[in-house]
């Protein structure tokens, strides 16, 4: 199995959606609650699996280009089959998944082996009749949105309007239609014209949830731009910027890399964004700019390991955060395969561990901790012990219900509320 | 592992190390953390996988952090006493490296931006004729190694530090020998050049200085291959190997 790079729950949580380092797509589907297996409802079982990405070489610039899918975004369901878009640094792919369950017998001109009849054994006419097969899930490429991204795309996100989408690298955002693949709107290019005065990226965006219109970008330096398409074709002036003033008494060299967002996801409701740097996640009032209506400290004991997580590049982990459907809890991953959900309401935060040996399959977590001060109680973990190489960067959050999916490298984990 | 938040000390920072050398832990002075975060700072922007393009927003956030602490070094004037130091007997605990970056310094007007910064801020200039054709910060990381280098050594007035150039090339070699009389030759025998350049930087220097350390120089450089880019990966060791020599933190 290769390293999760994405994870993604469709618009009613039945399907979610794995890509990984080799460019594949998994789709899990949830199991429907049955009366002979009552406790298999919210099971999640494959109900897909296809090659999305391919790896590549750019002859021009002797590069590979990676196979590796960077974002998967569902379309909202209109028909019975389902669609969603998926990335890696240069290509976009819309995937389209259809069920096949019946299969037509009684063809005129071919026998059921598909071979061709011979013509005078035609004697007379039949009507071909479907008949049930086992169920078959294909996924078939509808569109391929290729060479409008010089840059490594970070970041796709389909707009309320259903029809266009956005694609943002480290310098430019362009505007797609979902039908047209020749041809995309460029929106935000903050390229400088000397490369030489580059000191800015573009880490991630994400359209409006309900207005059409509007959608958001945040930097490398720790600033969120919201950008109304209305005002300009070209939106490299900002509607609103969103920036919390530094703290002079945490000033150090590493301020600006910690400061960097790795993540911005709308709330559900459109009125908070929140974003994701190194050290914490920030809950943002959509109408107020100049700081976060809310702070939370994912790991805070990291602070003082800066120059050590420099060096070994763990600093520059990019970590995703997501909603859960009320927007009353947020979650985000953390080391040693630790996530840590927030509640917003009541201020409460829980860190708990996607590892086999923390999750029999039923057993309630158990909540984790690490230990700051020199006194380490009895299952507290120390900094110093922290496995670095185990982080857990994307998690999801299924739109309705409190289930969860976590990605751990190479590992998929689900988890759900307990029921009584 | 740093101390993060050390109070800044003024410039004394080497009593310092040499009061506790008697065996008591140290904790390194400001002065060298920074120079030693400047140091793993350029390192990782040298070394980046050829074979896939490198990370646009890793490299912009690194060469931030390097401006910062060039600019810092600047203000408070921490750039002209390494360089005052270094014409000394300095210690080869010294990087070496660094101090031929910084020197050219010296030589340019007082106050102004280091032309090292300069120089290391053309690895995202993509030239002006390639701009048509959107040559990627990739290129333009490969070309960043060899324009640091090359840059800095055309930078030298060749008149007046000849002499200099010699005393660093001296350290080099100092430090080079205190090793095994076989590891020089073996070092500069497994690197594949692709990354560092060597070719071209000795090249560089030969232009511009005339010296008779470059003799022997030129038959290493001339006995390694030219390689092309695309290997630099697999040879991080031996790049390590060299890092760790110029460095010797």
């Amino acid at each position: 199995a290769d390293i999760i790079s994405t994870v993604e729950f469709n618009y009613t949580g039945d399907l979610l959606a794995t890509g990984d380092k080799g460019g594949r797509v998994v789709i899990f589907q949830r199991e429907q609650e049955t009366k002979s297996r009552p406790l298999s409802r919210g099971e999640y079982n494959v109900y897909s699996t296809f090659q999305s990405h391919e790896p590549e070489f750019d002859y021009l610039k002797s590069l590979e280009i990676e196979e590796k899918i960077n974002k998967i975004r569902w379309l909202p369901q209109q028909n019975a089959a389902h669609f969603l878009l998926s990335t890696n640094d240069k290509t976009i792919k819309l995937w389209k998944i259809s069920e096949r369950d019946k299969r037509a017998e009684g063809y005129n001109l071919k026998d059921e082996d598909g071979r061709l009849r011979e013509p005078f054994r035609v004697t007379e006419l039949r009507v071909p009749t479907l008949k049930p097969m086992d169920l078959m899930v294909e996924a078939s490429p509808r569109r391929t949105f290729a060479n409008a991204h010089t840059y490594h795309i970070n970041s796709i996100s389909v707009n309320s309007d259903y029809a266009t989408y956005l694609s943002a690298d480290d310098l430019r955002i362009n505007l797609w239609h979902l039908e047209v693949t020749n041809r995309s709107f460029n929106i935000v290019d903050i390229k400088p014209a000397n490369m030489e005065e580059l000191t800015e990226v573009i880490t991630a965006a994400e359209f409006h949830p309900h207005h059409c219109n509007v959608f958001v970008y945040s930097s490398s330096k720790g600033t969120i731009r919201l950008c109304d398409m209305r005002s300009s074709a070209l939106c490299d002036q900002h509607s609103k910027f969103f920036e919390e003033p530094e703290d002079p008494s945490s000033r150090s060299f590493f301020s600006e890399i910690i400061s960097s967002i790795s993540d911005v996801k709308f709330s559900h409701s459109g009125r908070y964004m929140m974003t994701r740097d190194y050290l914490s996640v920030k809950v943002w009032d959509v109408n107020m700019e100049n700081r976060p209506v809310e702070t939370y400290q994912v790991h805070e004991y990291l602070r003082s390991k800066l120059c050590s997580l420099y060096e070994n590049d763990c600093i520059f982990d990019k970590f995703e955060c997501c909603w859960n459907g009320s927007d009353s809890t947020i979650m985000t991953g953390s080391y040693n395969n630790f996530f840590r959900t927030f509640e917003r309401n009541t201020r409460r935060d829980t860190t708990l561990e996607a590892s086999r040996e923390s999750s029999k399959p039923r057993a309630i977590l158990k909540p984790r901790k690490v230990c700051t001060t020199g006194k380490r109680k009895k299952d507290e973990i120390t900094v110093d012990s922290l496995d670095f190489n185990k982080k857990i960067l994307h998690t999801a959050w299924h739109p309705m219900e409190n289930i969860i999916a976590v990605a751990a490298t190479n590992n998929l984990y689900l988890f759900q509320e307990k029921v009584n | 592992m740093f101390v993060r938040g050390l109070k800044r000390k003024c410039f004394d920072g080497e009593e310092d190390i040499e009061g506790t050398l008697a065996g008591i832990k140290a904790i390194p002075s400001y002065n060298l953390q920074r120079q030693s975060l400047l140091d793993m700072s350029l390192v990782k922007l040298q070394l980046c996988h050829m074979l896939v393009e490198p990370n646009l927003c890793r490299s912009v956030l690194i060469a931030n952090t390097v401006r910062q602490i060039q600019e810092e070094m600047t203000q408070d004037g921490t750039w002209q006493m390494i360089n005052t130091q270094s014409t000394g007997q300095a210690s080869l605990d010294r990087l070496v490296s660094t101090d031929i970056l910084c020197r050219s310094s010296r030589d340019q007007a007082e106050g102004k931006h280091v032309p090292a910064y300069g120089t290391f801020n053309k690895a995202f200039e993509s030239d002006q004729a390639q701009e048509s054709s959107e040559t990627m910060s990739t290129a333009s990381a490969v070309q960043a190694p060899r324009n640091l280098q090359s840059n800095v050594w055309e930078m030298e007035n060749p008149q007046e530090n000849k002499g200099n150039f010699q005393k660093s090339l001296d350290q080099i070699f100092e430090t080079l020998e205190n090793k095994s009389p076989n590891s020089v030759e073996d070092l500069f025998s497994e690197v594949d050049n692709s990354y560092y350049d060597l070719d071209t930087m000795l090249t560089g220097m030969m232009s511009n200085t005339k010296m008779g350390h470059c003799d022997s120089l030129e038959t290493f450089s001339s006995s390694t291959n030219t390689a092309s880019n695309s290997n630099c990966k697999s040879d991080l060791n031996d790049l390590d190997h060299i890092v760790e020599i110029l460095v010797e933190s």
